[in-house]
Order: C-alpha cells, then sequence, then structure tokens
C-alpha cells in the first residue's frame, strides 16, 4: 500500500506539493488527474527520489517502507516503477544490456538469483511480443533516435520486464495514437492483479476507457482537490477542470 | 586472457579505493647508479652483451638529446625532471633458470599473484620448464622495470615462424632484423623523449610476423614500473611482412609512489603490402593521489609505418592512469590505399593531466584514416585532444574522418581539443566533429529509477559513450576495459 500523508515539496525556494494526502491500497489502479504545471510530475518525481526537492512536510511509505529516506535504486528495488513523462536517452547504451542490468541489480537487491544473457533475452522477447513491439527495440540504443510514440512504448517494455509492484506512469498516453494507447493499457492491465498497484498520471479519459481505474483524484496546485470513482474522469471530460476545482486554482498553463 | 584482464577481475574483487595496484615488490635488484652519462649508456649496453653497432647507435641518441629541449607545447604542467636523479637501469638480479615453482624468486611470484596472473601462466613467467604445455590464445610477455622477465609461448609461435620476444633477445638472435627496423619509424632524434629513449632503451617486445602468417594468438606484453626512482623505457618494435596480420596488446600498472616516476617508450610498427597491425593499449599507470602528488608521467612515442599498399595500422588505447600523458599514436601512410586507424578513450580524474591524440600523414594515393578520440574528465583535470592529419600534394583521394567527444563530470575539469589540418591535395576529404556534453543529472537518475546504483550508472553512461572505442578493443580485453573505467571514476560523481 502507498501512503502519502500531508506531503509538501519546494523545489528553487518554491512550493509544489502543498500538503498531498493520497492512500493506494495494493491491488488499486489510482488515475491522477489535473492541470498542466499543478504538480503531477513533481509529485512522481519526489516518491520515485529525484534530486532537486525538498520536503519540507509530510511523509511517503510504501508496504510501510519510508521511502523519502532511502536511494531511488532503493526504491527501485521495493518494486517503484516510474514511467517518465520525458524518457531519457542513453547514447551507446544498448537498451536489452540496459534493462538486464537494471533487472539484475533490482533482483541482487531482493536477493533473488540474476538471469544470464539467454534466460533475459528470452523474457524481454517474450515481453516485447506480447506488446506487440519489435524486437528490434532491444537492440537499440535506450531511447536514442525514437519517435516520441516509441519512447512512450519502452517504457511499457520496460516496465512488462521489470515487473514492479508499483507503477506510477506519468503522462504515459500523451501523444499515443490509438493503437499505441491500447499498447500502455495492455501493459499495466497485463501486470493488473491482487499485488500490482499504479499511479497513472492522465489529461485524457480514453486512457481510462481502456485502463479502468479504482479512484480518481484531480491534483491542482500541489494539493488534491477531489477525489472519486471513475465517473469523475468523465465529469472533467464534459466541463473541464473549471467545472471542479476551486475558484482561482486552476489556472491552466 | 591476457595478463591484464585477469589484472582487472582480482581488482574488482579487491574492495580498498583509490589506486588498486599500488603494491610494490622486494625483489633483489641490480641497479645502476643514479644519473645519465655515456658511461651508463656503456653499461647498459654491456650488461645486454650488445654489438658494437647498437651503442654506436645509442651513444649517437645521446648526444642528440643532449643538444635537445624539452618541448613545452602540450598543455601539462609538472615541475622540471632531473634526468641525473634517475637510474637508467634496474633489473632483478638473474640466477639460473629454476625447475619448479619452488626455486622461483617468492616475492616475484607473490608479484603476479597480487596481479592476477594464473598460475600456470606464473610457472611460465617464472621461467619454469615444460610449464609452456597447455595452449592459452594468448602469448605474453612480462616487462619488470627496465627488463623483460620472461615470454609465453615462443614455440608455440616460433611453430608458425613469428618471432616473439624480448628486444634484448632479438638483438642478440635476430640482428639483422632489428639493425634494418629499430630508428626506422621513429629516427633517434625524432623529439626529445624518442631520443632519451634510444639512448638508454633496456627491453620491450619484439615481433616479426612473416609473409602471409596470420599471427595464431594475441600477442600480449605487460608492463610494469616497480623500482624507485628508476625511469621505465621500453622499445617495441613490431615488423608484419606481406599480408600477414597481427593483434598486439599492451597493459601498464605501476606500484604507488609519492615520488613520480618517468614513463618514456618508443613503439614502432612497419606494416608491409596487405597486412595488418592492430595494437591495444589498456594503460593504467598509477595516476598520483586525490591531491595529485606522486603519479607515472607519461612521455611514449608510438608511431607505425604502413610501407606497403593496402597496408593497416590500427591503435586502439583506453587510458586511465598516468598523472601526465603525453602521447600522440601515428600512421604513416605510404602506401597507396593504405589505412590508419586511431581509437582512443582517455579518462582523467583528480589532478591527472592528458595531452594525447594522433597524427595522420597521408602520403599515398586514396589512403584513408579514421580517429575516435574520447576524452572523459573529471575532477580538476585536463584532458586535451591534439591531432594532425596532413595530406601531402600526391595523396591524390585521400579521405579523414574525426570525431572528438568530450565528457565532462563535475565543473572544475577541463576538456580541450586541437585539431590540427593541413591539406595539400584539393582532391582530399575531411571530415571533423566534435562534441563536449556532460554526464546528466536526469541520464543518472534515470538509471538509479531502474535500479542501478549511482556508481553503476555513471560506468552504464561512461561506457555507452565510449562504445564506438570499446568494440575495436578484442572482446575480452573490452570487457575488462570497461571495468577500468568504471573502477577509475568511481567515486567522482555525486
Ligand atoms: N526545476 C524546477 N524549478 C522550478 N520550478 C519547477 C521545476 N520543475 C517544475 N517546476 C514548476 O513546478 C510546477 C509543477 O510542475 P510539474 O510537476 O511538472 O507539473 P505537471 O506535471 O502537473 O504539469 C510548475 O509550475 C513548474 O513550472
Ligand atoms: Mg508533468
Amino acid at each position: 500500500m502507498l501512503e502519502i500523508k500531508g506531503l509538501a515539496a519546494v523545489i528553487d525556494n518554491k512550493t509544489i506539493l502543498n500538503g498531498i494526502d493520497l492512500v493506494v491500497p495494493t491491488g488499486e489502479i489510482h488515475a491522477i488527474m489535473g492541470p498542466n504545471g499543478s504538480g503531477k510530475s513533481t509529485l512522481a518525481y519526489v516518491l520515485a527520489g529525484r534530486e532537486g526537492y525538498e520536503v519540507t512536510a509530510g511523509s511517503a511509505t510504501y508496504d510501510g517502507h519510508d521511502l523519502l529516506g532511502i536511494e531511488p535504486e532503493e526504491r527501485a528495488a521495493l518494486g517503484l516503477f516510474l514511467a517518465f513523462q520525458y524518457p531519457v536517452e542513453l547514447p551507446g547504451v544498448n537498451n536489452a544490456n540496459f534493462l538486464r542490468t537494471a533487472l539484475n541489480a533490482q533482483r541482487r537487491a531482493r536477493g533473488e538469483a540474476e538471469l544470464n544473457a539467454v534466460q533475459f533475452l528470452k523474457l524481454a522477447r517474450a515481453q516485447a511480443k506480447a506488446l506487440s513491439m519489435p524486437d528490434d527495440m532491444l537492440k537499440r540504443n535506450v531511447n536514442v533516435g525514437f519517435s516520441g510514440g516509441e519512447k512512450k512504448r519502452n517504457e511499457v517494455l520496460q516496465m512488462a520486464v521489470l515487473r514492479p509492484k508499483l507503477a506510477i506512469l506519468d503522462e504515459t498516453d500523451s501523444g499515443l495514437d490509438i493503437d499505441a494507447l491500447k499498447i500502455v493499457a495492455d501493459g499495466v492491465n497485463a501486470l493488473r492483479g491482487p499485488d500490482f498497484s499504479a499511479v497513472v498520471i492522465t489529461h485524457y479519459q480514453r486512457l481510462l476507457d481502456h485502463i479502468v481505474p479504482d479512484r480518481v483524484h484531480i491534483l491542482s496546485n500541489g494539493r488534491i482537490v477531489k477525489s472519486g470513482g471513475p465517473e469523475l474522469a468523465h465529469a472533467l471530460e464534459a466541463g473541464g477542470y473549471a467545472a471542479i476545482v476551486p475558484e482561482g486554482a486552476s489556472e491552466a498553463a | 586472457m591476457p595478463v591484464v584482464a585477469e589484472t582487472l577481475d582480482a581488482v574488482q574483487a579487491a574492495t580498498e579505493s583509490g589506486y588498486k595496484w599500488g603494491f610494490s615488490t622486494d625483489i633483489e635488484m641490480e641497479m645502476a647508479p643514479k644519473g645519465l652519462n655515456t658511461d651508463i649508456i656503456r653499461l647498459i649496453s654491456a650488461r645486454k652483451n650488445e654489438p658494437e653497432w647498437l651503442l654506436e647507435w645509442r651513444l649517437k641518441a645521446y648526444a642528440v638529446w643532449l643538444k635537445m629541449e624539452e618541448p613545452d607545447w602540450a598543455m601539462v604542467n609538472h615541475p622540471p625532471i632531473d634526468y641525473q636523479d634517475l637510474h637508467y637501469y634496474a633489473a632483478p638480479k638473474k640466477k639460473p633458470g629454476p625447475r619448479s615453482l619452488d626455486e622461483v624468486d617468492p616475492e616475484l611470484l607473490r608479484t603476479y599473484e597480487k596481479l592476477g596472473i594464473p598460475l600456470r601462466e606464473r610457472a611460465i613467467l617464472a621461467g619454469v620448464e615444460g610449464a609452456e604445455d597447455e595452449r592459452p590464445q594468448v602469448a605474453m610477455d612480462a616487462v619488470f622495470d627496465s627488463v623483460s622477465v620472461a615470454t609465453t609461448f615462443k614455440a608455440t609461435l616460433a611453430k608458425s615462424g613469428v618471432i616473439f620476444c624480448p628486444i634484448s633477445e632479438a638483438v642478440q638472435e635476430h640482428p639483422e632484423l632489428v639493425r634494418k627496423y629499430l630508428g626506422s619509424v621513429v629516427p633517434v632524434g625524432d623529439n626529445y623523449f624518442a631520443a632519451l629513449n634510444s639512448a638508454v632503451f633496456t627491453d620491450g617486445s619484439f615481433v616479426y610476423i612473416p609473409k602471409g602468417v596470420r599471427c595464431p594468438m594475441e600477442l600480449s606484453t605487460y608492463f610494469r614500473i616497480n623500482a624507485r626512482n628508476t625511469g621505465q623505457f621500453e622499445r617495441t618494435l613490431i615488423i608484419a611482412e606481406e599480408a600477414s596480420h597481427v593483434s598486439y596488446l599492451e597493459g601498464c600498472t605501476a606500484p604507488q609512489r609519492d615520488e613520480n616516476q618517468l614513463h618514456a617508450a618508443v613503439v614502432e610498427l612497419v606494416a608491409f603490402d596487405d597486412a595488418v597491425i592492430k595494437y591495444s593499449t589498456v594503460q593504467n599507470w598509477y595516476p598520483g593521489d586525490a591531491e595529485g602528488k606522486g603519479g607515472v608521467y607519461n612521455f611514449v612515442t608510438k608511431r607505425g609505418a604502413c610501407r606497403g599498399a593496402r597496408s593497416k595500422i590500427s591503435w586502439t588505447q583506453v587510458e586511465t592512469g598516468s598523472a601526465i600523458t603525453w602521447k600522440y599514436p601515428s600512421c604513416i601512410l605510404q602506401g597507396d590505399d593504405s589505412v590508419g586507424e586511431f581509437y582512443s578513450v582517455a579518462v582523467t580524474t583528480n589532478h591527472q593531466q592528458a595531452d594525447t591524440g594522433t597524427k595522420m600523414i597521408h602520403i599515398g594515393k586514396r589512403t584513408t584514416s579514421t580517429i575516435v578520440s574520447k576524452g572523459i574528465s573529471a575532477g580538476k583535470s585536463n584532458n586535451t585532444y591534439r591531432g594532425l592529419v596532413r595530406i601531402a600534394p600526391r595523396a591524390d583521394g585521400a579521405r579523414n574522418f574525426t570525431q572528438c567527444d568530450s565528457l565532462l563530470i563535475g565543473d572544475q575539469c577541463g576538456a580541450h581539443t586541437v585539431p590540427y589540418i593541413e591539406s595539400r591535395n584539393p582532391t582530399a576529404r575531411l571530415e571533423h566533429e566534435a562534441t563536449t556534453s556532460k554526464i546528466d543529472d536526469d541520464q543518472l537518475f534515470y538509471c538509479r529509477q531502474r535500479g542501478l546504483n549511482q556508481e553503476d550508472a555513471v560506468g552504464m553512461i561512461v561506457n555507452g559513450f565510449c562504445k564506438d572505442v570499446l568494440k575495436e578493443l578484442p572482446m575480452e580485453f573490452a570487457v575488462e576495459a570497461q571495468k577500468l573505467l568504471a573502477v577509475s571514476l568511481e567515486g567522482s560523481v555525486g
């Protein structure tokens, strides 16, 4: 279970997160929606451990582990995965090698046996196939020369191979056509189960048609201003943030 | 497995920080008194039982050296070197050939053990008779201070006509070859350090590949400076006759000492028609401590002559060591359609200074050269690429491609690119690309989010940056070079 209590974070003397309270029970998928600049990515980064943020109040725990007190790679080994809004390019780093190194680092940290190259490739190819992605994605350098859509699909492939217990997807659907969008949804739905939870950050109801969330939260000015069931996303689609977010809180960029 | 590979494995296992090759060995040594003069040169020559012509050659080089001045154009700074305060000859004391490992000086064995050289290879190195029977893929020569300690697999190589031996031995057994080629690529007066080397060189490797022969195994030399206040001046000569092929690897380490050590080597390569020489270096001389104290001054002249048509010389180097590196492996492309390549990774951390690059001299028609240089600077270090591409008037259709990339880690280091281009033939085509980048926090975070720790993340990004060079190394060597890169950058980020 992910439990965020009163979380506040500052960057460059600017308060971005303003007391977030959010509980995602294990087995559930929650969607976070909100105007641009409301702090969605910041929340994802703070949970994953990116440097540069000062947490000024609150806590975030996952299955009782204090997330904020441990290194990013330790959070990864606990099963936390972030699909980046802007995936990073690693020139000269082979995608398969990167992913295998990452998987084995996590497995080592958890005291599990590492996979050799043959075992790994078998796994990675099967996952690529299940997501209708070409094998050659594995042979290319990490995100280098990938189209926007390919980068997002590569995030999903990494997620499928790493099999996280808690996935945070940051606008993974933005800029995707409907086929690619289905791949993303398939990736999440394949992991869906009693031991898996996810936080899906999105602007669009259409993703939530494919990944039906247990809860939907609206983030505005660094605070969750409304929570509800899947119907909240529909209301948002119909009326926009203005209809939901309190006066003055939605200067969407 | 190359000795360097074994060495690095051993080092990976060790966990103490800093330079991990920093032990020294207490072996009974014979040392010449400090200082450089004609008497010392005569002593070296006499100890090696050299013919008169070689002594004359040394003395001539010495006379030339005396008239020369230390070059000051490179982007390196160091206090003046007192050439009279060095020993120019240091050799492990010779005893009659041991029969078994028990008879070998235990200190020498321990050194090999620390370097991670496998036992059987250690036996061969220590000169134990009959140890050469099993066949690995790599023949090795070990040069300990000034003297070649042992060469392995000579017998196996001899079957295919390949000569691989210490150059001092070649002087005795193949004087006609040595006399013909020594100094033919790097003349005694070529530069200050080459002249010094010519006067006082004590050992190094000699390789001769006969016509049409593909050398059946990788040849490898392991260099180590051990004795205190001793300069190391090795001399390597490789001759590849028509249509022959050889891949040669060298690895270097030195103990950790507070005073600086001088290393001034000369390497000469000669390739005839259709011959290929691939020369790979993994250099990890002691770089000095975090404050810049100690470390090896590495002033090296490496040059290959592509004398024959369609010949090819390829230099690949991974340099992580030395306090100062001054080194420009070069190709003289005389034969028509000959090919020169230079692939380099130079890493500097702390206070290291590297001024390194290459010279490609295009003389023959349609000669081509490729230069890929990757400089990585961290700490307060300085890393300079200095390259010359010269196209002679008759080199019609010559081509060069140069790619220089610098990667900066932190904001106190420097990277400089100094390309010189001299083209005197209008049909030549030259391309130059250069980039400078930083290890980006986002890249590190991306890797760590996926589960890599900080150091593995840096290693991954750096290895990616160096990929175009590492893929030129023989496979096994490449894996080990990757580890070495990771080890040498440990702690330089974050
Ligand atoms: N490094 C930074 N320095 C200063 N302000 C930042 C930085 N990163 C993000 N912000 C600001 O924080 C706010 C929230 O950004 P972000 O979390 O990316 O929003 P969202 O993902 O909801 O669009 C924005 O106003 C943005 O400009
Ligand atoms: Mg965002």
